[in-house]
């Protein structure tokens, strides 16, 4: 942690970028986002295991675009999510820098060739527990599973907080917002709910990046993360492409091959 | 006694091959279960994957999709980008628990009109078995007080 | 709800029991917070209480009690096409005769606060005959968190203003009943005997020691002042425009009305909404006078904190914390409006 904030400090005194975006102490436990501008403020970073959100969100909004040159502290997600909006063209490589914790140091990386780099030689796994949801979600029948998410839908309220959250939803009008047509409901009655996720995972396969920073959002618990990740896992599977791998677009949806191998078109 | 169910399918087909080839059945007079219900989009390229949810949602119980063949496709590639949408949106729909059993996908082209018949048949006598689907129109009235 | 004066009554650990057992077998809908253990992630809801011991007796449920009288969705009326002519019909409110059992002090308190604006210049027909269906029995707090600061803005852990019965917890076990209302009356009478007359000065569990985090008096005065402070985006800058806060939040009563249609039938319903998200004050001209998530951010506080006090003589907020336990970027309201008395002159 020390070396970070030292890092920071250098950073911003040095005028490489004007602002440090990491974690800080939050209420109780808790880690919350924050903004250092000036070497003071970076005495607030800290880097730990709570420190888990993927900040990345901050990348594609205005007010912190506006601040000028970034850098980011990056956990291996965070990293996944600068390529894929690299990949998207929502970043630009000379606007930002990302500070990997790294045997004790802190790595900068600068260009987006380091980050794809860096993050080939990470692990590309889940959470367990979300692991063993998968599996226990994947066991059950399938009127198991439409009750499962029958139930656990009908608590969101359409807060949108998951949508917030998520590096990859920085539409600035999002399908939701449209009414002409109102494809999908605004309304958080059951089918309004079971229309947005959905469409939500849908519009994130192959670019989600498997952060779970989603579903960690949501107020109440809902465990919306495992749809985008079941999203992402069939492009992976089916496309060989998951989410946050390189900087160059390769939207699996976006494009095609010929012979796509599938077995239930008649 | 209570009318014995018939299912209602709705059918997403595209303009330029399986529509065609549907009309062809008419024309011929190949006779098929009359359970289905015909959207005519210019593509299967342009089918929205939540046209099926909104189809089960108003009261279908089967779902058919039908367009040109691969390489066969008016607007040339629509149908490729649309397969690659059908596979992952497949996935999707299963693991929140949709029965995939009561979605058809299927290449028609404009010639095989007795294709298009023995695909509405067998869909129809299988979503007949499977019984009426209900899951996802109950959500309509669901969560609103 | 008329006030009357306060009866106090005592009712043992089993009693309290039986008392929630003769309210659901009397039919009403009985709703109180409950833990859930799920995926490995705990979580207190509001629900439907098969028995007291299912009751959530410590910490705060993530949302508010709300929803009881200002449903997150509600049909208003509908119509459908028959023939050629149209079927319109309102809907006529109905709600099921409801107690919420074992809410905190600081969300029964609420409902004043969601009085004030929806009855405020006319008469909210739904949110009036649910609230006029609902008894709030609710338990004084023993604990609070970090982001309780009931104390800060007028009130206290153990606080009675807006329930219609308010529980507080006895050091030895057992409770001192506060009966303020008829309503509360009411239920005293169907517990038949459950509540016992005080024989002597209750000895009650000591309530949450929370001191207070900021003068919620003089704040309105400073926020009238410095609408263009710098404060208002330094602390938003983390905020990511979501509505998680406000709909958690026991006060809020923000609306969307939605029309659903299709070509035979429509419904029109009104679902919660929130001055955070952008396209709030979106106007069809394309102009958003709150473009900028610190305007909306200084809107939030202005409204609870400024706005409220100057129409209703009362603040738009009763302290429970909800907002920041809900935001997935710790948005903690006490310590923003600390900093903000604190930094504004």
């Amino acid at each position: 942690m020390e070396s970070l904030q030292r890092k920071a400090q250098e950073l911003l005194a040095a005028g490489t970028v004007k602002l440090v975006i990491g974690y800080g102490e939050g209420t109780g436990v808790r880690r919350r986002p924050i903004f250092v501008r000036t070497g003071d403020q970076a005495g607030s970073l800290v880097l730990d295991p709570a420190c888990t959100q993927n900040l990345a969100t901050y990348l594609t909004k205005a007010e912190v675009r506006a601040l000028g040159r970034t850098a980011l502290v990056a956990t291996p997600s965070t990293l996944r999510s600068i390529l894929q909006l690299a990949a998207e063209r929502q970043v630009r490589e000379e606007n930002l820098l990302a500070l990997v914790p790294l045997a004790g140091t802190i790595k900068e990386l600068t260009t987006f060739a380091d980050i794809e780099a860096m993050v080939a030689t990470l692990p590309d796994e889940i959470a367990r527990a979300d692991q063993e949801m998968l599996t226990q979600l994947g066991a059950m029948s399938v009127v198991e599973r439409r009750a499962f998410w029958e139930k656990e839908l009908g608590r969101c309220v359409k807060c949108y907080a998951c949508r917030a959250a998520c590096p990859m939803c920085y539409c600035e009008r999002c399908t939701m917002d449209n009414n002409r047509p109102q494809w999908v409901p605004v309304a958080s009655h059951a089918l309004g709910n079971l229309e947005y996720h959905v469409v939500r995972a849908m519009h994130l396969a192959g670019r989600c990046v498997r952060c779970g920073t989603c579903g960690a959002a949501c107020p109440h618990g809902i465990p919306i993360h495992l749809l985008t990740f079941a999203s992402e896992g069939s492009v992976r599977r089916q496309f060989g492409q998951p989410g946050g791998a390189s900087s160059r677009p390769t939207y699996a949806l976006a494009t095609f091959k010929p012979d796509d191998k599938e077995d239930f078109i008649r | 006694m209570a009318e014995p169910f018939e299912p209602k399918l709705t059918a997403f087909v595209c303009n330029w091959c399986t529509y065609a080839g549907a009309d062809l059945t008419g024309t011929s007079r190949i006779k098929y279960q009359a359970n289905v219900r015909v959207i005519r989009l210019p593509c299967t390229g342009r089918i929205d994957f939540m046209m099926v949810l909104k189809a089960f949602a108003r009261g279908s119980d089967g779902v058919i999709i039908s367009g040109c063949h691969p390489n066969d496709c008016h607007y040339t590639s629509g149908n490729y980008h649309a397969r690659r949408r059908w596979m992952v949106f497949r996935d999707l729909i299963d693991f929140v628990g949709i029965d995939l059993a009561r979605v058809t996908f299927s290449w028609i082209s404009a010639a095989e009109g007795a294709k298009w018949a023995s695909l509405v048949n067998e869909t129809t006598d299988r979503v007949r078995a499977l019984g009426p689907y209900q899951e996802i129109g109950k959500l309509a009235a669901a969560g609103i007080e | 709800m008329v006030a009357t004066m306060v009866d106090r009554l005592t009712l043992s650990d089993s009693a309290v029991d039986a008392l929630v057992a003769a309210l659901i077998r009397s039919g009403r809908r009985v709703l109180g917070p409950q833990l859930v253990r799920s995926q490995g992630q705990d979580r207190i809801d509001i629900a439907p209480l098969a028995s007291f011991a299912d009751l959530a007796r410590d910490g705060q449920a993530v949302a508010s009690a709300k929803g009881a009288v200002f449903p997150k969705v509600e049909r208003l009326l509908h119509y459908r096409y028959a023939g050629k002519s149209i079927e319109l019909a309102d809907v006529e409110p109905a709600s099921p005769p409801t107690v919420l059992f074992g809410v905190r002090p600081c969300e029964a308190r609420a409902f004043a606060a969601l009085q004030a604006v929806l009855n405020w210049d006319s008469e909210d027909k739904f949110f009036s005959h649910r609230l006029a269906n609902t008894t709030v029995v609710a338990i004084s707090c023993t604990e609070a968190d970090a982001s309780c600061f009931c104390t800060s803005v007028g009130s206290r852990p153990d606080d009675g203003q807006g329930s219609d019965i308010l529980l507080c917890r006895l050091a030895h076990g057992g409770y001192l009943a506060k009966v303020a209302t008829s309503r509360g009356q009411a239920l005293v009478e169907l517990g038949q005997g459950v509540f016992q007359a005080l024989a002597a000065e209750p000895e009650l569990a000591p309530a949450a020691a929370l001191a207070p985090a900021f003068d919620a008096k003089t704040l309105p005065q400073k926020l009238a002042a410095h609408f263009d402070h710098p404060l208002w985006v330094e602390q938003s800058l983390r905020c990511l425009g979501c509505g998680a806060c406000a709909f958690v939040c026991p006060t809020c009563a923000c609306f969307s009305i939605e029309d659903e249609a299709d070509s035979r039938q429509g419904q029109r319903l009104r679902t919660w909404d929130s001055c955070g998200l952008r396209l709030f004050t979106l106007h069809a001209s394309g102009h958003n006078p709150r473009d900028r998530q610190s305007q909306r951010w200084r809107q939030r506080v202005y409204h609870k904190f400024a706005y409220y006090p100057d129409r209703f003589q009362t603040l738009g907020c009763v302290g429970c914390g909800k907002c920041s336990r809900a935001c997935p970027v710790d948005m903690n309201l006490k310590q923003h409006l600390a900093e903000a008395a604190r930094t504004l002159p």
